[in-house]
C-alpha cells in the first residue's frame, strides 16, 4: 500500500519548491541583469540588496484591480492564467532531485513531463484570443507559430537521451548517465535547451511579447493577480526547463558524494542552467519571426536528426 | 463498484458531455477548447485502463500539438469573441448520420473483436512502453508501416499545395 504520509510530505516539498524557486530565479534575474548592465538593481525592499523586491511586487499585484475588458470572452479570459501556470506545478512532481527523490515515480515520466509541459501553451493562446485585442491576437498567433516549430526538435532531443539510456523514466535516465554523454549528447543538449527557451518565449525568442511591436502580446490586457500568475508561469517555466536539462543531459544528482549530497548537485546544476537562461536574455537581441522559423526548421531539426543517427550508432555499435 | 470504475464512468461522461458541446457550441474557439476537455478525459480513461504510455502520448500529440494547430488556424481565419449566429451547417443531418454510423461500426467491431477479453489492470505491464512497442513493431508492424506511408503522402501533398503558387 502507498505510504500516504511519505507521499504528502513529498508533495508538500514540491509545492514549497514551486512557490520559492521561481521567486529565487526572478530575484537572480533582477540582480544579474542589473550588474551585467552596470546597474545595481533593486536595493531597498527588505533591506539586504532588495531581497524582498518580488514579495513586495506580489503584494502590489494582489492589491490592484482585476480588470476584464468589456469585449473579452470572460470565462476563457479568467481561466487562461491557471492553464498557463498549473502544468509547471504538475511537471515538478515527476522531477527526481535524488535517486529516491521524485514525488512520484512513473514508469514513463519523460513522456509525462513532455506531455504536461506542452499543455501550458494553451493558456497563452486562450489569453491571446479571449482578450479581444488585436495585439493580443497577434501575440497569440506568434505563440502558436513558435510552439508548432519548436515542439518537434524539443521532443526529438529528449527522445535521443531516452534512446541512449534505454529508459523512459527520468530516474532511469539519470542512473544511466555518465560523463561521456556530455560529448555524445552535446547536440541534443543544445537543441533541447534552445527549443525549450523558445517554448518559454524567453529572450531571444520573445517575439510573441515583443513590446516594441505588440505591447505585451497575449498578456497585454491582464492586470493585477492574473498578470502576476503569467509572470510566475514564466519563472516556473525557467525552473522546469533548467531542472529538465539537468536531469536529462547533466547527470542530475551525479557528482562527488552523490549518496548524501545528490539533491544539492541537482539544485546546483539547475541554478547554473537558470543563470544561463538569464545571461542569454542580456546577451542577445530579439530574433525576427523569419529568423525564428529558419533556426527551428533549418537549424535545430536537422541537427537533432543527426544526433538521433549518432545516438543509434552509439547504442547499437558500442 | 470499485473506485476505478467510478472514475472511469465519470471521465467517460465528461468526455461524452464535452464532445456534445464541441458539436453544438456557438463559438468556434469554445468548440476547440471543449475538444481539449474531451481529449483530456479520454487520456484519463486510458490511464485507468493501465495504458499509461498511450495516455501521455495522447496528451502530448492531441492537446499539445493538434489542438494548438486548430486554434492557430481558427485565429488566422476567423475567430471573433462572442457568439456567432450562423455556425449551424446545412448538412448537420448528414453529419449526424455519418457520426452515428461511424460510432456504430466502431462499437460493433470492438465488441465483436474484444468483447469477451478481460485485462488484469493490476499487473502493470500490459500498457507500458515496452509492451506497446513490442506489439506495435511485432504483430502490427504492417499497419504501422502503411500508416507511415499515408503520413508521407500527406506530407508530399502539403509541399505540392504550398509550392503551387511559385510555378504560376
Amino acid at each position: 500500500m502507498i505510504d500516504w504520509w511519505d507521499l504528502a510530505l513529498r508533495l508538500g516539498i514540491v509545492l514549497v519548491a514551486f512557490l520559492v524557486l521561481p521567486l529565487l530565479v526572478g530575484q537572480l534575474e533582477h540582480k544579474a541583469m542589473a550588474h551585467m548592465q552596470a546597474r545595481v538593481g533593486p536595493m531597498y525592499a527588505g533591506g539586504f540588496h532588495g531581497w524582498a523586491q518580488l514579495v513586495a511586487d506580489g503584494v502590489k499585484f494582489v492589491q490592484k484591480e482585476d480588470v476584464v475588458p468589456a469585449a473579452a470572452d470572460r470565462s476563457v479570459f479568467k481561466l487562461a492564467p491557471a492553464v498557463a501556470l498549473l502544468p509547471y506545478l504538475v511537471v515538478l512532481v515527476a522531477i527526481p532531485i535524488a535517486p529516491d527523490g521524485a514525488a512520484s515515480s512513473l514508469d514513463v515520466s519523460l513522456f509525462f513531463v513532455l506531455a504536461v509541459m506542452s499543455v501550458g501553451v494553451l493558456g497563452s493562446l486562450m489569453a491571446g484570443w479571449s482578450s479581444a485585442n488585436k495585439y493580443s491576437l497577434l501575440g497569440g498567433l506568434r505563440v502558436a507559430a513558435q510552439l508548432v516549430s519548436y515542439e518537434l526538435p524539443f521532443v526529438l532531443a529528449a527522445v535521443s537521451v531516452a534512446m541512449a539510456a534505454g529508459s523512459l523514466s527520468l530516474t532511469g535516465i539519470v542512473a544511466a548517465w555518465n560523463p561521456w554523454w556530455l560529448l555524445w549528447q552535446l547536440p541534443a543538449m543544445v537543441v533541447f535547451f534552445v527549443a525549450g527557451l523558445a517554448e518559454l518565449q524567453r529572450p531571444p525568442f520573445d517575439m510573441p511579447v515583443a513590446d516594441a511591436e505588440i505591447i505585451f502580446g497575449p498578456y497585454t490586457e491582464y492586470t493585477g493577480i492574473r498578470f502576476a500568475l503569467f509572470l510566475l508561469a514564466e519563472y516556473a517555466g525557467i525552473v522546469v526547463l533548467a531542472s529538465l536539462t539537468t536531469v536529462l543531459f547533466l547527470g542530475g544528482w551525479q557528482g562527488p558524494w552523490s549518496d548524501q549530497l545528490g539533491w544539492l548537485w541537482t539544485l546546483l546544476k539547475t541554478a547554473v542552467v537558470s543563470f544561463l537562461v538569464i545571461w542569454l536574455r542580456v546577451a542577445y537581441p530579439r530574433m525576427r519571426e523569419d529568423q525564428l522559423q529558419t533556426l527551428a526548421w533549418k537549424g535545430l531539426v536537422p541537427l537533432v536528426l543527426f544526433q538521433l543517427v549518432i545516438t543509434t550508432v552509439g547504442v547499437v555499435a558500442l | 463498484m470499485t473506485l476505478v470504475e467510478v472514475l472511469f464512468v465519470l471521465l467517460g461522461a465528461m468526455a461524452l458531455g464535452s464532445a456534445v458541446l464541441v458539436a453544438v457550441s456557438n463559438n468556434l474557439v469554445h468548440c476547440a477548447l471543449w475538444l481539449v476537455v474531451t481529449l483530456g478525459a479520454l487520456a484519463g480513461c486510458y490511464l485507468l485502463l493501465a495504458a499509461e504510455f498511450l495516455a501521455w502520448v495522447q496528451v502530448l500529440i492531441y492537446l499539445g500539438a493538434v489542438v494548438v494547430l486548430l486554434l492557430f488556424a481558427l485565429m488566422l481565419t476567423r475567430a471573433p469573441t462572442g457568439t456567432v449566429a450562423d455556425l449551424t451547417s446545412s448538412n448537420r443531418i448528414l453529419a449526424a448520420l455519418t457520426a452515428a454510423a461511424a460510432a456504430g461500426v466502431l462499437i460493433v467491431s470492438f465488441a465483436a473483436g474484444f468483447g469477451g477479453t478481460r485485462i488484469q489492470i493490476d499487473s502493470g505491464d500490459i500498457g507500458n512502453a515496452e509492451a506497446l512497442g513490442s506489439t506495435l513493431f511485432g504483430s502490427w508492424v504492417l499497419g504501422f508501416e502503411v500508416l507511415s506511408v499515408l503520413l508521407l503522402a500527406a506530407l508530399i501533398g502539403a509541399i505540392v499545395l504550398s509550392r503551387r503558387q511559385e510555378r504560376d
